[in-house]
């Protein structure tokens, strides 16, 4: 079980530097971002093995759904904008993600010229 | 009763993680399920939403540590990133080009205020970036959150239907259409249909998270 604690100190050491990169140059990347972007450098140059915070890495991805439902449920104190605002919120989310879709599809077709 | 958010959030979800496991159906999506529940158990219950949150706010920490861990697939998969580098490439650069105009312009016309607009624009990339994405552009991550989750259970429902649909068949391409429009809700459906179609959407979804966080900040300087 110590093992543990390599895989999180290697997880919780990208995030912090990520944060303390996007505060420190005040990007508009969140740190989180910039974390994982350097972590994912780290790997494919072999500073950090993937076996040190394979399990970890994973015990986060594998459990994120429910770190969504307090920030979702924070929706309520917005009850007023979102009724006021129901058809430029929903009209744009319905033909957004249907033009999305099928033109990024049809792009992607278009370009592989009809390989399968 | 600090302890309340945490406990009111596992629990609802354990709830409907179980009913979700039974029958996976769309309409069952555990997190928007839990989202409604929760908030409708505060409403009737009186309890505000900064006590909810005292506790609760532990547990969304953990996005932050779950963002970095997504460094590991997104290596893991480097053998299909190369394999179709152009592809994927091209795509995010079009689809997430796209996913945010589309949203940003039709929110507008629809007489979106500026609110919205910021809050709507990066509903296509995976919760837990746009989130963050959402509160450094100065958009309301709360309404993020929620309709990126929407997003993403339109993918599920009816993605694979509208790709039949204007018959697209090339597998890469509705891969890569899914993970960029639909993230992970999207993935987990197509992956399903098609491996190929899968490794690409979730790679996709990676990526665009990394394109869109990248050049919104900028685009919207453009757009404004």
């Amino acid at each position: 079980m110590m093992l543990m604690y390599k895989g999180l100190g290697i997880i919780f050491g990208f995030l912090f530097i990520g944060e303390l990169l996007s505060e420190a140059f005040n990007l508009p990347i969140p740190g989180n971002v910039i974390g994982m972007i350097l972590l994912t450098f780290a790997l494919l140059f072999n500073v950090v093995e993937l076996k040190d915070v394979e399990k970890e890495a994973e015990f986060f991805i594998k459990n994120m759904s429910v770190m969504f439902i307090p920030p979702g449920v924070g929706v309520i104190t917005y009850w007023g904008l979102i009724k006021s605002q129901a058809v430029p919120i929903f009209g744009a989310l319905v033909i957004s993600f249907a033009l999305t879709l099928i033109l990024t599809a049809k792009f992607v077709e278009l370009l592989r010229g009809g390989e399968k | 009763m600090n302890s309340l958010g945490i406990f009111l959030t596992i629990a609802v979800f354990y709830l409907f993680s179980k009913i979700y496991e039974k029958k996976r159906a769309f309409y069952l999506n555990p997190v928007m399920l839990s989202i409604i529940a929760i908030a409708f158990i505060l409403h009737l219950t009186g309890i505000s939403y900064e006590t909810y949150m005292e506790s609760a706010k532990i547990i969304s920490f953990f996005l932050g540590p779950a963002v970095v861990s997504l460094a590991i697939p997104l290596y893991k998969q480097r053998g299909i990133i190369k394999e179709y580098s152009k592809e994927i490439f091209a795509g995010i650069v079009f689809g997430g080009t796209l996913a945010i105009l589309s949203a940003f312009y039709v929110a507008k016309i629809f007489g979106g205020s500026e609110s919205v607009l910021l809050s709507i624009a990066p509903k296509s990339i995976t919760t837990a970036i746009a989130i963050g994405v959402s509160e450094k552009i100065g958009g309301i991550p709360p309404l993020t959150a929620v309709l990126v989750i929407l997003t993403g259970i339109l993918g599920n429902a009816i993605g694979v239907e509208m790709l039949d649909a204007f018959k697209i068949k090339d597998r890469v391409a509705r891969g890569l259409a899914m993970g960029v429009t639909s993230h992970g809700l999207g993935t987990a459906r197509i992956i399903l249909v098609d491996e190929l179609s899968g490794a690409v959407s979730g790679l996709a979804m990676a990526l665009n998270g990394v394109f869109t966080s990248l050049i919104l900040p900028y685009l919207l300087k453009l757009l404004q």
